[in-house]
């Protein structure tokens, strides 16, 4: 049937879209809200109208359109019999609570909000029930969590509404996940997610080893969702919302999903021992126990929410029996649970309304102050009670009946023993419901005089108690709906007949028994519900609270031990890792056999091995005093630039050397600022296993380091060296690497070059902006200052040597490409020479003296190395393809001009201005603690200091 | 055909630009940077219309022939997360001027644009040691963003984050030395021709550079046991520089994807079995150590950078199984937990400034309270990975590919469990902040320690500007999960592309003149 295909999916559309709505309409009024509210619920239920007596002859109705076909979602309908009981149920409870609300919210409440989230819930609701894809089921699913938090928690200021709604939020998705994990297996097993193709493969389904699991986790969202034993204490703390979610969540529809997904999932899971014994002992035991805590509840709200607790476990129960007839009573008394216990909501919360109370304790005669809620409460309690003629009797006399004969492992009285207690509790606390609240004398301390609210609010219990009654005394009028939901869940042609009276059956003598017992029970009240009070009981909301306690402690507990701060232990921990991880890579293959033998070891080389050696451990030793560890960094390092040039390899010894150089100076400039032993904070303890890693970690990379220097392998380099005269233009291969072969790499490091001047600059600004500016201000610098800070045989040497490195500079940078030098290390050499200005004569001295801004020079290196790149566009070449012409000017020799010769200017600027915009950062920092500025290139004029020991 | 480079090009000269010619004037910089920024996301657009067909675009820098010089490779992938980068960038850039972020401290234009270079430059490389050039740049770019505006907490958090990513470097380079050592090349093709011809029993070096460089690109994806660094930094980083901060964790993930599959992945017979066997058990304990963060959480910046970090673990543990279908899921979510994450912090930062502390606990409320707990619930699902927004479908699909017997069991619990223990952090965060508050009736404000000024501040109504990349970027996630069946099909396309080592390496290493 595609005919009502399209109208599935406006069906399933028009709440969502209407959500938009009451948000928008609460501007007119809260009535207009309330019909825009309503609006798209009866669109929705007209076209479910339009569509239900197809269905009812017993035609599906399906739609579909792709949404994620890699997964196997798609956005499916199909409306059968089952389907159409729950739409039907969902959108004409909806209407007739969105009428009840109107009455009900104060003018304090948002309304539009209320009603958006309504809608929302119904959008949700109603896609559980009609979607022929479990994935998209499973969305839904989750909607219903997520829009019944927000209805529950609806009045935020209230404690028990954010409780109830984060308990209820956790329960439910905890069952919603499970849920997931148990549909993508079934989904798997069936080979398809499609409901229609699902529920044709219940064989396989049952047979499959994954059956189990599958079962389980579905059952685990099933339960959740319908508040069974045990995971029912949710259901009663979410009475904190307000009455007309109750009614329309807590007993009518959201609660009841549970019960749909085992009713839509009978065909497939039920008929299996593991179903029977999980599905209908969880509802018994919910049966009696929800029963039971109900009769001694005292907030109305609470002994209802208990008593739909009840009733749901008499559904799970009845599905759990696995037989046609029994699936028939269930669906049953779906219509009528549903029926009664609304109306019984909103009599609770007429009451409070009109009492301000809910307290049973305080409450009684009210019948003559109410009539009219006096009226409809007792009818609906009755046939919650089943009491004849009323409709509640009639399934529930089908549920004893099939109780009747049922056996529990193997025990033919255990399931209808049960089960009468449980229809006898239930008459107990209907009895109760309708005697300690409406009969009785007439109190005079009602917190609010009471009288009966408008029609407007009572309008909607009262058409549901007219329900109650018409299907209580003609049951063969909702044969059709039911012989069709009920042919859905059972996937059999069935033809039930409703009928009140069925001879004298077991059933009827257990009903006898269960009004009776009730009402002995009642009249036992008082004193039981003095030895109920006085009972030790688990509390499952404190329970809950703990249980949720001590998972924040935990999770707090494994967050903050790892994650404490300490930065040597985040070290230490990525270390020993990287250790082990690379031994055990290490070990589990092995190696080609070394081609290389080991060199002799000349005495020079051992010497400075050993000082390598010496040094480094004297780092380790005495790094607590920052001025002796930066000495022994720098022999550290002229060790390894004298290695370098030993290895021939004169360009890296030269980079090494003046990095090593223009490094130690600025650190030398900062320690100035910095305390001058660093602060002991490991224990012995900790520096054992520092050591055992360092250790680890050195020999790992010395092992790798030897492993391969065994070894000879081709690369890529031999193509650099034969290519880099031809292609590059250059007899230094190393240089033509940097600026041509892979200078887009250098283009990368100057960047990062440049970043840092940026960020040190950034990061000057901020501190001396904080609190460490004040420090700065306070701490005294001067005890240890010498007393000629620009001695005066610096200064001239500086002088002299400024303009010979300047030429050593340039001499550097434009040999290049064919000797040891390059960009890189003419900036550094040119910065070393500026440095030595700046620490003979003071920063402010010398940056009278210089033309150009630091961080322009910055700029200009990476704008140039950029354009150099650039430029060979224009020659359709790739980025940095380089270009080389011989020039011949008369007075000296043919010379190269290279595009890589700009580029390296770009390197050469960059180098520079970064390091400068790292000095000027320092000593605007040194400033800023106080240091003088000398205008002179010197502390004291010599001269002057003559003339005036003369004049003296 | 200079398209590919644009992405690198374009910001790496307009930032020294910004910072150096445009560095006394805020206005000046942002129009530049906005106007980088579109340009940025233009070129991105072309680029996935580029690389859309299938072909595998390679650029050679300096003209030279691969593996000898570098070279940078568009195919699917690389677009996707260029434009994921510059759509995110977008998002982002446009909250920081909203909101005034950038004028708070020096340079932040600059260093954004740097920042973008960086991430573009990662994404488009196909050389590794170019690949670690461009982590470097990204890593001081970001730290330099990171510490924006200064504080001594930020700067505290800030060190830690830098120092630890350049012991990641420091081993980055190891690894490199490694790989080169025992390969002689640096070129992904050419290491995806070479290695595959090492017997299994002589690649122990090899092996041993597979390895630490999966340890270099968790240091950067956070993934245990190197994931400490992330949620100090990201909970004291300035709230925009998080939001960008989302794209950070993806460039280890996006690394460990092409390097562990292109080079050392399925078929490969002396390291095929490493990546996947330790990536999984990793990425496991990584989910739960951000599902416990995001619960025990006591602030909401924390929170939030946990949750980023339980993130990561869903999306590695389904890297970690390096099959075509894994990977598509993988994808999906790495799109998706990037909005998620950015819209997070970027609501957040709304929140925040509006409250004097990001403790949960509850204050007076903000201005417009209904406003943010609407866009707070809307991320927080999306990120806790609840209908209707794009983390449950892919949570879904990530659940979907994990299926193989050995892997099942640790993958769904933690997965769903994590889902649970987020779900649970986030609820009672957003109950305590937008709901509870609401119960304190005192007028009292708490800004005893504020100026006037701040107080005002504070109190302002959020402008829409504010808003709207927040917003933005919740769309964005919406339209991820409306239209997942494309989205799906064309990552699917990206991820058997991944899978086609030959495709890859003949494009790359064929001397083909498509100039």
């Amino acid at each position: 049937m595609d005919d009502g295909g399209p109208l599935l999916f406006l069906i399933a559309l028009a709440p969502f879209i209407g959500a938009l709505l009451p948000g928008l309409m609460i501007r007119a009024g809260r009535t207009v809200c309330a019909i825009s509210t309503a609006v798209p619920t009866v669109i929705a239920l007209t076209m479910l109208m339009v569509l239900a007596p197809a269905v009812l002859r017993g035609e599906v109705i399906q739609a579909e359109v792709d949404w994620l076909p890699q997964l196997g979602l798609s956005a499916s309908f199909f409306l059968d019999g089952l389907g159409l009981l729950f739409a039907s149920m969902i959108l004409g409870v909806g209407l007739l609570i969105t009428l009840y609300a109107r009455f009900y919210l104060s003018g304090e409440d948002p309304m539009g909000q209320f009603y958006t989230y309504l809608l929302l819930f119904q959008g949700a609701m109603l896609g559980i029930v009609i979607s022929d894809n479990i994935l998209l089921l499973l969305v839904f699913w989750e909607l219903t969590s997520l829009s019944s938090f927000l209805l529950i928690g609806y009045w935020k200021h209230l404690p028990e509404g954010r409780q109830g709604a984060r308990m209820a939020l956790a329960v439910t998705g905890a069952g919603g996940l499970a849920m997931i994990g148990g549909m993508l297996i079934l989904g798997n097993i069936a080979g398809s997610y499609n409901l229609t193709d699902i529920l044709q493969a219940g064989d396989a389904i049952r047979s499959s080893e994954w059956y189990l699991p599958a079962l389980i986790l579905i059952l685990l969202g099933a339960f959740t969702k319908s508040a069974q034993f045990p995971f029912h204490f949710w259901l009663p703390h979410a009475m904190a919302a307000p009455t007309p979610v109750s009614a329309y969540l807590h007993s009518a529809t959201m609660v009841k999903a549970g019960v749909f997904l085992m009713a839509r999932m009978w065909p497939v899971l039920s008929g299996t021992d593991a179903w029977f014994y999980i599905v209908a002992t969880t509802g018994l035991v919910t049966m009696v126990l929800g029963a039971l805590i109900a009769l001694f509840k005292d907030d109305l709200k609470a002994l209802l929410a208990f008593s739909t607790v009840s009733h749901l476990g008499l559904l799970t129960m009845l599905l759990g029996f696995g037989t046609q007839a029994a699936a028939v009573a269930a669906v049953f008394h779906i219509i009528n649970h549903l029926t009664f216990k609304a109306a019984l909501f909103m009599t609770a919360g007429i009451v409070d309304h009109e009492t301000h109370t809910r307290d049973i304790k305080r409450l009684g005669g009210l019948r003559h102050l109410m009539p009219i809620t006096f009226l409809i409460g007792t009818v609906a309690a009755l046939s919650m009670a089943g009491i004849p003629l009323f409709n509640g009797f009639l399934s529930k006399e089908m549920m004893l009946e099939e109780a009747s004969h049922t056996d529990w492992f193997s025990s033919p009285y255990a399931v209808p023993v049960m089960a009468t207690i449980g229809a006898l509790l239930s008459v107990a606390y209907s009895f109760r419901f309708v005697s300690h609240v409406f009969l009785g004398p007439v109190r005079d301390d009602y917190p609010h005089k009471p009288h009966d609210p408008p029609f407007g609010m009572w309008a909607a219990p009262a058409l549901l108690v007219v329900l109650v009654i018409v299907i209580g005394v003609a049951p063969f009028l909702a044969e059709g709906i039911v012989t069709a939901a009920a042919s859905a869940v059972t996937g059999a042609d069935l033809h039930p007949h409703l009928k009140i009276w069925h001879g004298v059956t077991p059933a009827l003598w257990m009903s006898v028994i269960a009004v009776v017992g009730g009402a002995v029970l009642l009249a036992l009240h008082g004193p039981l519900d003095k030895i109920w009070a006085a009972a030790p009981r688990p509390e499952a909301k404190a329970i809950f609270d703990r249980l949720m306690a001590a998972i924040v402690a935990l999770s707090r507990g494994i967050t903050e031990i790892g994650h404490n701060g300490a930065i040597s232990r985040y070290l230490a921990i990525f270390t020993a890792a990287s250790v082990g991880l690379g031994w055990v890579a290490y070990a589990s293959s092995g190696l080609s056999a070394p081609t290389r033998g080991l060199l002799p070891v000349e005495p020079v080389i051992a010497v400075g091995w050993i000082m390598l050696v010496v040094a480094t451990v004297s780092v380790v030793v005495m790094h607590h005093h920052r001025f002796r560890a930066l000495v022994l960094l720098g022999i550290i390092g002229l060790s390894i630039s004298a290695g370098f040039a030993y290895l021939s390899a004169p360009d890296l010894a030269l980079t090494q050397i003046s990095v090593e150089t223009v490094t130690i100076m600025l650190l030398l400039l900062a320690l100035h600022f910095m305390p001058k032993l660093t602060p002991r904070e490991s224990p012995t303890g900790l520096k054992f296993r520092d050591a055992v890693i360092a250790l680890g970690a050195g020999g790992g990379v010395g092992a790798l380091a030897y492993a391969f220097m065994m070894r000879d392998i081709e690369t890529i380099s031999d193509y650099h060296v034969a290519n880099s005269y031809e292609g590059g233009g250059g007899t230094n291969v190393v240089n033509v690497i940097l600026v041509d072969f892979r200078g887009y790499d250098t283009f990368g490091e100057i960047i990062v070059l440049g970043i840092a001047g940026l960020v040190i600059y950034a990061l000057m600004h901020a501190l001396l902006d904080g609190p460490a500016a004040r420090r700065l201000k306070n701490t005294d610098f001067s005890q240890d200052r010498s007393r000629d800070r620009h001695p005066l045989m610096m200064v001239v040497v500086t002088r002299v040597l400024m303009p010979i490195a300047l030429v050593v500079g340039l001499y550097i940078f434009l040999r290049g490409h064919n000797e040891p030098g390059g960009g890189f290390v003419a900036g550094l050499v040119v910065a070393i020479a500026l440095l030595m200005q700046y620490m003979a004569s003071g920063f402010a001295w010398t940056q009278e003296r210089k033309r150009i801004e630091y961080h322009t020079m910055i700029g200009l290196g990476v704008v140039i190395a950029g354009l150099t790149g650039v430029g060979s566009w224009l020659s359709g070449s790739p980025f940095l393809t380089s270009a080389y012409t011989y020039v011949h000017l008369p007075p000296i020799e043919e010379f190269e001009l290279a595009t890589a010769m700009l580029f390296d200017l770009g390197v050469f600027l960059t180098v520079l201005g970064a390091v400068m915009l790292m000095l000027y950062s320092l000593s605007r920092i040194a400033r800023f603690a106080g240091a003088t500025v000398n205008e002179g290139p010197m502390d004291y004029d010599p001269g002057l200091k003559d003339e005036q020991e003369a004049e003296r | 055909m200079h398209w590919i480079i644009l992405p690198v090009v374009l910001p790496a000269l307009l930032a020294p630009l910004i910072g150096f010619v445009m560095r006394h004037d805020i206005t000046l910089a942002r129009v530049a940077s906005v106007a980088g920024t579109v340009l940025l996301v233009a070129v991105a657009i072309g680029l996935a219309v580029m690389a859309a067909d299938g072909t595998t675009h390679v650029y050679r820098l300096g003209n030279w022939p691969a593996p000898f010089g570098i070279v940078l490779v568009l195919d699917r992938l690389s677009a996707l997360m260029v434009l994921l980068t510059a759509v995110l960038a977008m998002i982002v850039l446009i909250h920081a001027i909203a909101t005034g972020w950038d004028a708070r401290g020096r340079h932040f234009h600059a260093l954004f644009q740097f920042q973008l270079m960086g991430i573009c430059g990662a994404f488009l490389t196909g050389d590794v040691f170019n690949l670690f050039v461009f982590f470097e740049v990204l890593l001081i770019a970001s730290y330099g963003l990171m510490i924006h505006s200064g504080g001594k907490e930020r700067v505290r958090a800030g060190l830690q984050y830098v120092v630890m990513n350049l012991a990641g470097s420091t081993l980055f380079l190891f690894a490199l030395g490694t790989l080169y050592a025992s390969t002689g090349t640096l070129n992904i093709a050419d290491l995806a021709v070479r290695i595959p011809q090492i017997p299994a029993d002589e690649a122990a070096l090899v092996r041993v550079a597979a390895m630490l460089l999966m340890i270099v690109f968790a240091v950067k994806a956070a993934l245990f046991p190197v994931q400490f660094w992330l949620p100090a930094t990201y909970a004291n980083a300035p709230a925009p520089v998080a939001a960008l901060f989302a794209i950070m964790t993806k460039v280890g993930a996006y690394a460990i994807l092409r390097v562990h599959t292109v080079v050392f992945g399925p078929g490969v017979p002396g390291t095929e079995d490493l990546a996947g066997a330790w990536l999984f058990p990793a990425a496991i304990v990584t989910i739960a150590i951000g599902a416990f963060g995001v619960l025990g959480a006591r602030r909401l910046m924390p929170l939030i950078a946990f949750s980023v970090v339980g993130s990561m673990g869903t999306l590695l543990v389904a890297v970690a199984a390096f099959s075509v279908p894994a990977t598509t899921a993988a994808l999906y979510y790495l799109v998706h937990s990037t909005f998620a994450a950015a819209c997070l912090f970027l609501i957040a930062d709304l929140v925040l400034s509006r409250r004097s502390s990001d403790t949960l606990r509850p204050q007076t409320p903000t201005v417009q309270n209904g406003l943010f707990a609407a866009l707070f619930f809307a991320a927080a699902i999306a990120m806790a990975g609840m209908p209707p927004l794009s983390g449950f479908l892919g949570k879904l699909l990530v659940l979907d590919a994990l299926r193989a017997p050995g892997i099942i069991g640790w993958a769904w619990t933690a997965i769903l469990a994590g889902s649970l223990l987020t779900i649970v952090g986030f609820v009672r965060a957003g109950s305590t902040l937008f709901w509870k508050s609401t119960a304190l009736v005192t007028s009292e404000p708490d800004a005893a320690d504020k100026t006037p000024a701040e107080v005002d501040a504070a109190q302002a109504p959020a402008t829409a500007m504010q808003v709207a990349p927040a917003m933005v970027g919740l769309a964005m996630l919406a339209g991820l999960a409306i239209f997942a069946g494309p989205v799906a099909a064309y990552l699917e396309d990206t991820s058997t592309q991944l899978f086609d080592r030959a495709g890859y390496v003949n494009a790359v290493l064929s001397p083909a003149e498509e100039r």
